[in-house]
């Protein structure tokens, strides 16, 4: 980035300037300004709002584990069928019924098996998230940080990881891994997507191990651990945490496409996935055993979607609002002009930089990783990171 | 230079050796090989069982069967006795065979999707980074993020139940009621007034103009009974030519270029004029003689590009190029057309096919067989189109928006250049250069993205023999599709590499 960016002024928030100001003036800590940010956008926060309440609304109506949750069905028993399925859900005047959801050609209550596909969904998104995202930064870090031959070798493992394509390996490992449920599959599933964050965070350590703070430290005796940790790791947090959003809204397709090959949970635990490759030859006659996990599908990933977008703005002060409008129509004050240079940076251009290697510029914009658009092309390549990477490797 | 190629070349070899090696492990350790046969009641069960393990060498450990493996592979590039061999299925079909024709019907499914993705994506990623934060912006930002969140198994399904069969249901009366006419004008009328903006007066109008131009046009078409006799005839064939004449003349030249109207007018007569000329030739055409008139109307086109000539020859080439191919293609779109009544009819009046690559036994002319192919690519295409096609136009969206901030465009609009010529010529070529090296990455993951279209709709590509190598732990046909993706993946990561820093003179490669 620095290449295009170098010469330029530093980035005067434009709409934001007010807020900026305030926000150095009261001296608030880096998190707490970003919070606020994060905050300011609306849609984010009600995804998150969204998000939160249909996992709780998941987690109590079945339980979860040995507890019992408010529904009388579990997921596992059969019941007499009730008018054929169909689901007893009635808006005006609002009232559950015996089956809200319907229940599935052998009988099982559909509501408890969509909560349970709901909570597995979540689940795998979770721990694969912060799995990889673990492993990710720890790979990242150590070959940022140490370069030379760790670094070489560790990369060289990551493109050999690049190379097989996401859903192929999690395809055979869930085959292989089948009975261990939705956590060994999420743990599996997170050993051949940890890639992108590790490349991301080794051009993000390349760039700030050269910076003066880590001299000081490195001058003050600070352990190498305790320079990665404590000085390096707190200063590259954003863009693991909007790569790793961008992970966890990949990985419920992920889980849902290999659900649905019927490599990933398999019956009788459920899962939306699953859910929804059982049941698509019924879409004529049960058709809301098609629509329901797929709603819940939708939801879910549509809201990651909108907090990563959130997150990336809340963490990217460069990436402000630009109008073409108010560029032609009215004359930039300097201040302004310096906004909009600096305006809707390509932080989300990927591979933007090849010359100096470092830069955050393989952060997509919003979701745009194809893995996580179709949870079918497998595995990309991550651009920004690889073409920085191999560079700066030669 | 060459020895950065070269420094590439030998490390993704290794990588790629070693990425075999995990995933010939992987995929030979995912089930049991066997599973079928002992679970089968045929007399001979154990004979059966025994050539498996003959033909498969399954007594031997998964590395060495690797090596082997890998032998095979090599022989492919170094021709040492025996030739290409990458092992046989439980069928004892040769994945050497099984391969390329896979491959083809994968590539026929994904290469039209990927390139309208790619312009559609582009295109939509431009509108809205000019009319951002607008109405327009926020609709398509809502409808790419919804796109994104949508598994491609779901559009699939979606597709097939609604598309398929409420297209072949509506074919049996094709007549559009009042209402519909009204929902289509009034969809058509929204889309397009967000689409043009302005004042609300504009909109309003652009609105109600743009709404009952598309009722009456559909009115039209119902009451002709167009949708089962579908024609474009030589009136709209010569709006058409006309449409994309101007439409070129204005993209690229601007209305006042006057030498651009006469390179587009030449091509358009010219066109018109084969229109009625070449019926007779496009009845008893094959698909290399509609290859070798694409050909001559690209390099007719550029030839009146030459001659018109001007101060911006290559300008007026690329012009006559453009209108002369989209004219022909109008041209053979009108021959289509005329046989789908034909179509209709072999087809038992259900056209769009929700199953398979095509329909089996057919014969028939060019124009039968390509419409055939049409209705069994049309949905499984939408299907990979609308995720693709969404991350380009978030990544099209923000390389305009940043590239519109930059200070040579701001001296463009200085200068006093038209917007026309800012957008088309300073800002849309250098928003291409990060799109150029994305779309070549993404080249490499397509050819192994297309698994779960392909099972959804039932096409034999590559996808299927790996899922279907998966579910009988058949290890050969999955490391053929390994070793295609892997290899394209790489290629073009490569590649794309290469084409950032020929593109953009401040990257270098070392």
């Amino acid at each position: 980035m620095s290449t295009i960016q170098g010469n330029l002024p530093e980035p005067t928030l434009n709409d934001d300037a007010s807020d900026g100001q305030a926000d150095t003036k009261k001296g608030q800590s880096q998190g707490r300004i970003i919070l606020r940010r994060f905050l300011r956008s609306k849609v984010a926060v009600a995804a998150l709002i969204i998000y939160l309440l249909i996992l709780v609304f998941s987690i109590s109506a079945i339980g979860i584990g040995p507890i019992h949750g408010w529904w009388h069905y579990t997921y596992k028993e059969l019941n007499p069928q009730v008018n054929q399925g169909a689901p007893t859900l009635s808006l005006w005047p609002f009232s559950l019924g015996e089956h809200p959801f319907g229940q599935d050609r052998i009988g099982k209550d559909y509501f408890a098996l969509t909560m349970r596909g709901i909570q597995n969904s979540v689940l795998v998104m979770v721990v694969l998230g912060v799995f990889a995202t673990v492993v990710g930064v720890v790979v990242g870090a150590i070959a940022g940080y140490f370069r030379g031959w760790v670094d070489a070798v560790l990369m060289r493992i990551t493109d050999i990881f690049i190379v097989i394509p996401a859903l192929v390996v999690g395809a055979i490992v869930g085959r292989t891994a089948g009975g261990l449920g939705a956590f060994g599959l999420a743990i599996l599933l997170g050993l051949v997507s940890w890639m992108v964050i590790a490349r991301l965070v080794r051009a993000e350590f390349l760039a700030l191990r050269e910076r003066e703070f880590v001299e000081a430290a490195r001058v003050a005796g600070a352990s190498d651990a305790r320079i990665i940790f404590r000085h390096i790791l707190p200063n590259a947090v954003g863009v693991i945490i909007v790569a790793s959003t961008l992970l966890i809204a990949s990985a419920i397709l992920l889980e849902t496409a290999i659900s649905y090959l019927g490599f990933g949970i398999k019956p009788p635990d459920s899962s939306l996935g699953l859910l929804i490759s059982q049941n698509q030859s019924a879409f004529t006659t049960r058709p809301w055993l098609f629509w329901w996990p797929a709603l819940f599908i939708v939801l879910l990933a549509l809201c990651v979607n909108f907090v990563g977008d959130g997150l990336r703005e809340a963490f990217d002060p460069r990436q402000q609002r630009f109008s073409l409008r108010r560029t032609k129509e009215t004359e930039p004050t300097e201040d302004e002009a310096a906004a909009q240079v600096n305006a809707a940076n390509a932080a989300n251009v990927a591979g933007t930089t090849i010359d100096d290697g470092p830069s955050r510029a393989g952060v997509p914009d919003g979701p745009a990783s194809d893995d996580s658009a179709g949870g079918d092309s497998a595995g990309k390549p991550d651009g920004g990171g690889s073409s920085g990477s191999d560079k700066d490797q030669s | 230079m060459v020895s950065y190629i070269a420094r590439r070349i030998g490390v993704s070899v290794l990588i790629l050796i070693a990425a075999s090696f995990i995933m010939y492990v992987l995929a030979a350790h995912s089930g049991d090989p066997l599973q079928d046969l002992e679970g089968s009641s045929s007399p001979n069960k154990q004979a059966l069982i025994q050539a498996r393990v003959q033909s498969q060498h399954l007594d031997l450990p998964s590395p060495v069967r690797w090596l082997l493996w890998l032998g095979g592979v090599a022989r492919c590039i170094v021709p040492i006795g025996g030739g290409c061999d990458l092992g046989t299925t439980f069928q004892n079909q040769q994945v050497t065979q099984l391969l390329p024709e896979a491959t083809a019907a994968t590539l026929q499914l994904v290469t039209v999707a990927f390139v309208l993705a790619v312009i559609l994506g582009v295109a939509l990623g431009m509108i809205t980074a000019l009319r951002a934060y607008s109405g327009f912006d926020y609709s398509i930002t809502l409808v790419s993020f919804f796109l994104f969140s949508l598994p491609s198994f779901l559009i699939a399904v979606l597709l097939k139940s609604f598309i398929a069969l409420g297209y072949n249901n509506f074919l049996a009366d094709p007549t559009l009621s009042p209402l519909a006419l009204a929902v289509w004008g009034v969809v058509v009328g929204l889309i397009v007034q967000l689409i043009v903006g302005g004042t609300f007066r504009k909109r309003a109008l652009t609105f109600v103009i743009a709404g009952v131009v598309t009722a009456a046009i559909l009115w039209y078409m119902s009451i002709t009974k167009w949708f089962t006799q579908p024609s474009l005839g030589p009136v709209v064939v010569i709006v058409f030519c006309a449409a994309i004449g101007f439409a070129f003349v204005a993209l690229l030249a601007g209305v006042h270029n006057r030498k651009a109207w006469l390179t587009a007018g030449i091509n358009v007569a010219i066109a018109i004029v084969c229109y009625f000329a070449l019926q007779g030739l496009l009845n008893v055409s094959s698909i290399g003689t509609l290859i070798i008139l694409a050909i001559a109307s690209v390099v007719v086109g550029l030839v009146v590009g030459f001659f018109v000539g001007g101060y911006d020859r290559g300008l007026m080439m690329r012009i006559g190029a453009f209108t002369a191919f989209f004219t022909s293609g109008v041209i053979v779109l009108d021959r289509f057309m005329r046989s789908w009544p034909a179509y209709m009819d072999i087809t038992n009046d259900r056209p769009l096919a929700t199953v398979g690559g095509a329909t089996p036994g057919l014969n028939g002319d060019v124009w039968i067989t390509g419409l055939d192919t049409f209705t069994h690519f049309l949905l499984p295409t939408i299907s990979l189109l609308a995720i693709s096609f969404a991350s380009y136009t978030r990544y099209s969206r923000s390389g305009m928006l940043e590239v519109l901030g930059q200070d040579y465009v701001r001296t463009a609009r200085a200068k006093g250049l038209p917007e026309r010529t800012v957008i088309v010529r300073h800002a849309f070529r250098n928003m291409l250069i990060p799109i150029t090296t994305l779309v070549a990455t993404d080249v490499g993951a397509l050819l192994g993205g297309a698994v779960i279209t392909e099972t959804v709709f039932g096409i034999s590509g590559m996808g299927r023999m790996f899922v279907a190598g998966l579910y009988s732990t058949d290890v050969n046909p999955i490391m053929g599709y390994f070793l295609v993706v892997a290899i394209t993946a790489i290629a073009f990561n490569f590649l794309a590499d290469l084409t950032y820093s020929a593109l953009d003179p401040r990257v270098r490669v070392r």
